[in-house]
C-alpha cells in the first residue's frame, strides 16, 4: 500500500503535473507538494506526489557510505596498505 | 547521468554494508528486529535480505499492511453499502478479495453489486462525477502515506461544498489507521486497562516505514525510543537503505542507546510533509479503532471531522460497524503473523488451502501481506 516510486516531474500546471519514469508519463496531483518544480524527483503514491527526493542528499549519503566502508577496509587491510 | 537515488540498489555498496553489519553483529547476542511495513517485507523478500544477514540477526514482519488490519466489520459495512440499489463501491484492488464472514467485496460483485477498483481517492471522486445517478462510496484504507491523499480529496470537497460544486453522491468509509500510537500501544510492556489487544513480544529494534515518515516526519516516533527504550531507524526501500537501517540499529543496540535515526534523509524531513500533515488534521479527528486480529487500539483510527460528516458514508446511510468477534473465524494465523509471534510457514493453512487464488486470511490477499510475499519469495530465513 505504501509503495511510492520516484518519478521526474516534467510539467506543472497549477496543482497538476506530469511525472515520468522509464519512459512512462502519468498525471500526478501536486496538492500535497505545492512547491514541486519541473525537474524535481517526486515520490508518487496513489496519484499524488507526496514528497521530494533530494538528489544532493542522496549523493551525500552515498559518499558517506563510501567513506565509512573505505576506512573499514583500510583499517582491516593488508600489510602494504595505507594503515588506519 | 542516472539519478543518485538509483545507486541505492548498488550491489557493491550493499556488499560493503553487509560487511559492516557482520562486524557489528559479531559483538552482539541474538537480535530481533521488526519492520512494520508491507513494502519493507516485499523488499526484504525480493532481495533475499534475510539470507544475507548474520545468523544472530533476525528481521520479522510486524503489523504493516493496512488492508490486512482492516476489520471484517468494516468489510461487512462496505458490502451492505455496495448491495444497496443504485450504489457503486470503489476501493483499492487489494481490498476486494479480502475474506470476511458473510463474504468479500468480490462476492458482493458476484451478487450483483457494482464494485470498482480505483488507484486513487481522486479516481473514486471522478466515478461520482461521471455517474451522477449512483451513490459512490469509496472504501478508504491506508496508513499515513495514503491517508494524506484522501485528506487532500476531502479538503477539496469541503471547499467545494461551500461553493456548491461538491458532488452530493460521493462519500467514504474511513478505515485509515495511524501508525505511531499503534506501535506504542502494541510494544508497551504494560498495557492500559482499556486495551484488550495482545502485545508484540519485545523487539531489539524497529525499522520504521519510510513513506509513512515522508508524511509525518521523525517526531511522532520519539516515545518509542525515549519512553520504551527501543532503537528506531526510519528506512527507505532499496537494499542499501534497509542495510543502512539495520546497521544503524545494531550500532544503537551495541552502544546501549535508543533514538530515532533517519537513514532515509533523501526523502524524509524531520517535520515530514507539513502541507499533508495540515490537511490530515484539517479533515480528520482521531478515534479508537479495531485492527483485525489484534483488537482495539486507542487513537489509531481517523473519522471525518463534523464539517466533513456529510462525506462519511456510515453516517450518511446510517450503517453501523458493530465490532465483530468473528474476525478470526477463518482459522488461519494471520493475527499472530501480524504481531510477529508466528511465521507464515507456521500456519497449517499456508500454501495448502490458503494460496493467493484462494486466500483464507487477509495476509494472503494483499500485495503487502506477509503471507502473500512469503508465498511469492519464500524463506522466513
Amino acid at each position: 500500500m505504501c509503495v511510492a516510486a520516484p518519478m521526474r516531474l516534467v510539467s506543472v500546471e497549477g496543482e497538476v503535473g506530469q511525472a515520468e519514469l522509464g519512459g512512462v508519463t502519468r498525471k500526478v496531483s501536486l496538492a500535497l507538494l505545492p512547491d514541486a518544480a519541473i525537474g524535481d524527483y517526486v515520490l508518487v503514491h496513489a496519484g499524488f506526489a507526496i514528497g521530494k527526493v533530494d538528489e544532493e542528499e542522496a549523493r551525500l549519503t552515498l559518499e558517506a557510505i563510501d567513506a565509512i566502508s573505505d576506512k573499514r577496509e583500510a583499517s582491516g587491510g593488508t600489510d602494504d596498505g595505507p594503515g588506519a | 547521468m542516472a539519478p543518485a537515488h538509483e545507486a541505492f540498489r548498488d550491489k557493491e555498496l550493499l556488499r560493503r554494508l553487509l560487511g559492516s553489519i557482520a562486524e557489528e553483529a559479531s559483538r552482539l547476542g541474538p537480535v530481533r528486529l521488526m519492520h512494520v511495513c508491507g513494502t519493507h517485507e516485499r523488499s526484504v523478500g525480493r532481495f533475499g535480505l534475510r539470507s544475507l544477514l548474520p545468523r544472530n540477526v533476525r528481521i520479522v514482519a510486524g503489523p504493516g499492511c493496512p488492508v490486512c488490519v482492516c476489520p471484517a466489520s468494516d468489510i461487512r459495512a462496505a458490502r451492505k453499502l455496495a448491495l444497496r440499489p443504485n450504489a457503486m463501491l470503489a476501493s483499492f484492488g487489494d481490498m476486494l478479495a479480502v475474506p470476511a464472514p458473510g463474504g468479500s467485496l468480490l462476492d458482493a460483485r458476484a451478487e450483483g453489486a457494482e464494485v470498482r477498483v480505483v488507484y486513487s481517492a481522486y479516481d473514486a471522486l471522478a466515478l461520482a462525477r461521471e455517474n451522477p445517478g449512483k451513490e459512490v462510496v469509496f472504501f478508504s484504507v491506508g496508513f499515513e502515506t495514503t491517508t494524506a491523499t484522501t485528506a487532500a480529496v476531502l479538503s477539496s470537497l469541503g471547499q467545494g461544498a461551500k461553493a456548491g460544486t461538491a458532488p452530493h453522491n460521493f462519500s467514504l468509509i474511513s478505515s485509515n489507521r495511524v501508525v505511531p500510537p499503534a506501535l506504542e500501544a502494541l510494544l508497551s510492556p504494560r498495557r492500559g486497562a482499556t486495551d484488550e489487544a495482545p502485545a508484540i513480544p519485545a523487539v531489539d529494534g524497529l525499522v520504521l516505514p519510510g513513506h509513512v515518515s515522508v508524511i509525518i516526519g521523525t517526531e511522532p516516533y520519539r516515545p518509542l525510543a525515549e519512553r520504551l527504550g527501543i532503537p528506531c531507524a526510519i528506512s527507505g526501500f532499496e537494499p542499501v537503505d534497509l542495510a543502512r537501517g539495520i546497521l544503524d540499529l545494531l550500532k544503537q543496540i551495541g552502544s546501549g542507546r535508543a533514538q530515532v535515526s533517519n537513514v532515509y534523509t533523501r526523502a524524509v524531513l524531520p517535520g515530514g510533509n507539513e502541507r499533508a500533515r495540515a490537511l490530515i488534521s484539517e479533515v480528520y479527528d482521531t478515534a479508537d479503532a479495531t485492527w483485525r486480529g489484534i483488537g482495539r487500539l486507542a487513537g489509531t483510527g481517523l473519522v471525518p471531522k463534523p464539517a466533513y460528516r456529510s462525506f462519511d458514508a456510515l453516517a450518511k446511510f446510517e450503517v453501523g460497524t458493530e465490532v465483530g468477534s468473528d474476525d478470526e473465524a477463518t482459522g488461519c494465523l494471520c493475527a499472530a503473523v501480524m504481531l510477529g509471534t508466528a511465521e507464515s510457514e507456521d500456519c497449517p493453512l499456508f500454501g495448502g488451502p490458503c494460496r493467493p487464488e484462494s486466500p483464507a486470511g487477509p495476509c494472503m490477499v494483499s500485495d503487502e501481506g506477509t503471507c502473500r510475499i512469503r508465498y511469492e519469495y519464500g524463506g522466513a530465513r
